[in-house]
């Protein structure tokens, strides 16, 4: 084995991908219609937000052509308000919430615990219909002519003055948010309840802890973002409203409680991710994580606090002035977990055998994007700066750099890093290197000319800009063509691998972690007998022994 | 391996090691599941007591229109309903299957009568012209004497005109929180129901008893949402 590289594969001439598995199983599409298999489930869920990312991103297209030019003359303004609105539905409540809990964390959970599913496989099922019925009536919205409050729903816009579709939105997003509490609950009672002997709260693979800690605020925030949708709908329907000020509302209780939720959803959408990064460092710098007690409660950490800040949301929106500054104090302290985080993968990696195969890059590449993303949230957060900054492009770039340079990177990191384990085949590894290097790169083009034109004060949700921003947003356009390829190439070379792709056998990376240590793709029960655990989590040392042993045996 | 699968009881899912880890996994999603409803209910209530603080005077006058009477039945039915239901679960757990299904037809009942009792308050609130939205007249409020009987309990003075305006302010919520609680009450009877006929097959007395168990959970929850309704919608503007 070179030095290059960690991966293990079988002998190609021999290898064979187990005949028994969770997808040969059954056949038949009911056989996938009615699982209640977790693998099954979470492949569903991976076909079906690629494809609404997919939708989401053309969207993203279209507003980047649009500001190609300073005019608005590729849609008119209020078709832009649509597009971008629908394009932040869809991302946020179709992409990003579910993408990495409900397609890896519910394929590795159950395994990384010990368990033969999770505790409740038929709600995970129901989670999944509800998702696809969301999605339906999103694009039923998209179909009857979208709409165009923002992904905000902010009141009395939304229930006053505009005619387009909220309540079908305000009802898709209600539905997705049953899906998203029922994926949530069953992580909970799963890792509660389901552990393996041996398997105590310490020994749990961090991927576990951080969808632990997004799981509690998916039980907890989303039933408050649910009810004050109801009331949104209620108020468009019979005119008699909390939240509209021509009807004695109050607009800001509306803001407090949609950010109530809101503001944990942004940690629902970057606490997996870090899990997923967590995982990908330690297996590809052969080292236990630096410091993993606090990496796991800094991610329960980032849990509750995200609960106390969401009026950072609000500080030119006429709240008090005390409140801003007790806001905002404790928006500071979340960068404390996240740094944590950080700063112990950095030194997860110092003095580590590191290589880079594609998952590793991408990790890499959150750790840098993370990073800028974060420090810029502290511009925000800080009362002053946020006064010139909220509502121009400074927000937007701030929180692509999370969503996208995070969350969607730590996604791409965890599909290449368990491509393997979910299909028994090796992806090609050059190309999708380059893939990893190309997205990189294309981020940056795109996002980091909005920071610049956000301290500049370009607007935010304007079809036209004045034509000295030009330069920066071709900038931004051009990146996004490029960023589009480099997402587009890992749907090309991932279908091409399930035909094509090298055997993977059971351990490719020799990684530590329980899921790894079961055939690929794993039996519909896991395991064949459920395991034991009997050592502390990335522990590379009783793997080494272990293979050894098994040498021996041999 | 198959010889010991065959001990396990019928009931037991093909995941679970054990059927008490079955239980304590499903009986702990139901609570998880309840800690989600609170959160649901939360934001309703952080609207009424911020509305009510704003608009004190509207809030006040305007429960004065509700039916103490009914309410108060109301309470109680609930409650005895809890009751029922209680023993209910006692009887599947100590497998008397006459015991559990007299138990769960009466909490049905109890359910439909609070149902009723709900439709006769709400059809009252209609006649008077305090339906939000639909039919709806602050006459009541800018001329308390109109409406003698209850102008003799409370002596209510008039209201301005944009203070008048905020009764449907409380009649919103009124409708919006009893009519949640009235939806899960709805949802309740309905897999009330489903539960009878499986009793009444005897499903719940050959010693699994955790989904009456859970199902009892989420009943006396919404036995609770109620009991924070009635003193928040009800009583606290009592005092004259």
């Amino acid at each position: 084995m070179s030095s290059a590289t960690i991966v293990n594969l079988p002998d190609p001439s021999t290898a064979r991908i187990p005949k028994m598995n969770f997808l040969t199983r059954e056949n038949g599409l009911l056989s996938w219609l009615l699982t209640g298999d977790h693998k099954r489930i979470a492949t569903l869920y991976l076909i079906s937000i690629t494809f609404f990312f997919f939708i989401g991103g053309a969207l993203a297209g279209l507003i980047r052509l649009e500001l190609l030019t300073p005019q608005s003359d590729l849609m008119a303004a209020d078709t832009y308000n649509k597009v971008f609105t629908m394009h932040g539905l869809i991302m946020i409540f179709l992409f990003l919430v579910p993408s990495v809990p409900a397609t890896i964390g519910n394929f590795v959970i159950p395994m990384m615990v010990g368990a033969k599913d999770l505790a409740l496989p038929k709600i995970n099922l129901l989670s999944w219909y509800l998702y696809i019925l969301a999605g339906g009536v999103m694009i039923y919205t998209m179909m009857v002519g979208g709409v165009d409050t923002g992904w905000t729903f902010t009141a009395p816009l939304s229930t006053h003055y505009l005619n387009t579709n909220v309540i079908s939105a305000g009802l898709a997003v209600f539905i997705a948010g049953f899906s998203s509490i029922f994926t949530g609950l069953n992580f909970i009672v799963t890792i509660h309840k389901m552990r393996c002997p041996g398997m105590t709260w310490f020994r749990l693979p961090l991927f576990v802890w951080a969808n632990y800690a997004a799981s509690i605020l998916m039980v907890l925030g989303t039933p408050v973002l649910a009810i004050t949708l109801v009331l949104v709908i209620l108020e468009r329907t019979i005119h008699i409203g909390v939240f509209d000020p021509a009807y004695g509302g109050d607009p800001l209780l509306f803001q407090h409680l949609f950010w109530f939720y809101s503001h944990p959803a942004v940690y629902i959408m970057i606490l997996p991710g870090m899990g997923v990064i967590s995982e990908v460092i330690s297996t590809f710098s052969r080292k236990r994580v630096f410091g993993y007690t606090a990496v796991a409660f800094s991610s329960v950490a980032i849990a509750v606090f995200g609960f106390f800040v969401w009026a950072h949301h609000m500080f030119i929106m006429g709240i008090s002035n005390y409140a801003a500054l007790v806001f905002s104090l404790l928006t500071m302290l979340v960068a404390v977990p996240s740094a944590i985080k950080i700063f112990n993968w950095a030194f997860t990696l110092y003095k580590g055998s590191i290589t880079f195969e594609t998952p590793m890059l991408y990790a890499i590449g959150f750790m840098g994007l993370f990073t800028i993303g974060g420090m810029t949230g502290i511009f925000l957060g800080a009362t002053g700066t946020d006064i010139h900054l909220t509502e121009t492009y400074f927000v937007v770039a701030h929180f692509h750099f999370v969503m996208v340079g995070g969350m969607l990177m730590a996604f791409l990191a965890g599909i290449h890093f368990w491509w393997p384990k979910w299909t028994g085949r090796m992806y090609p590894e050059k190309i999708s290197q380059f893939a990893a290097v190309v997205t990189y790169i294309g981020f940056n083009l795109t996002f980091f000319p909005q920071f610049i034109l956000g301290m500049l004060g370009m607007p935010r949700r304007y079809a036209a800009y004045p034509p000295q921003f030009q330069v920066l947003n071709v900038f931004s356009t051009a990146g996004a063509t490029v960023l589009g390829v480099g997402y587009l190439l890992p749907v090309l070379y991932l279908t091409w691998s399930l035909r094509y792709g090298a055997i993977a056998g059971s351990n490719p990376w020799q990684a530590t972690g329980l899921e790894w240590q079961t055939q690929s793709p794993p039996l519909t029960e896991n395991f064949t007998e459920i395991p034991i655990m009997d050592h502390e989590a990335y522990d590379y040392e009783w793997l080494e022994r272990q293979q050894a042993k098994e040498v021996a045996s041999v | 391996m198959a010889e010991v699968q065959h001990q396990h009881p019928p009931y037991q899912r093909h995941h679970f090691e054990s059927v008490a880890q079955q239980f304590d996994a499903t009986n702990f999603a139901m609570w998880l599941f309840l800690l989600t409803e609170v959160m649901f209910f939360g934001g309703l209530f952080t609207a009424y007591l911020i509305m009510r603080n704003w608009y004190y005077p509207a809030f006040v006058e305007a429960s004065h229109h509700l039916s103490i009477f009914w309410g108060t039945t109301n309470t109680a039915v609930l409650i005895t309903s809890s009751f029922t239901l209680a023993m209910g679960v006692w009887c599947a757990e100590t497998r008397r299957k006459s015991g559990l299904v007299l138990c769960l037809v009466l909490t049905f009942i109890l359910g439909l009568v609070f149902l009723c009792i709900k439709g006769i308050e709400w059809h009252a609130e209609w006649v008077d012209h305090h339906v939000p939205g639909l039919r709806f007249s602050d006459a009541d409020f800018i001329n308390p004497a109109l409406d003698p009987s209850i102008y003799k309990e409370y002596h209510d003075r008039p209201l301005s005109p944009g203070m008048a305006l905020k009764t449907e302010e409380y009649f919103f919520l009124y409708f919006a929180m009893t009519g949640m609680h009235a939806l899960h009450m709805v949802v309740g009877i309905c897999i009330l129901g489903f539960i009878i006929c499986r009793a009444w097959a005897g499903a719940y007395t050959s010693g699994h008893v955790t989904f009456v168990e859970n199902f009892g959970l989420y009943w006396h929850f919404v036995d609770i949402i109620w009991i924070f309704l009635y003193p928040l919608l009800y009583l606290i503007s009592r005092h004259t």
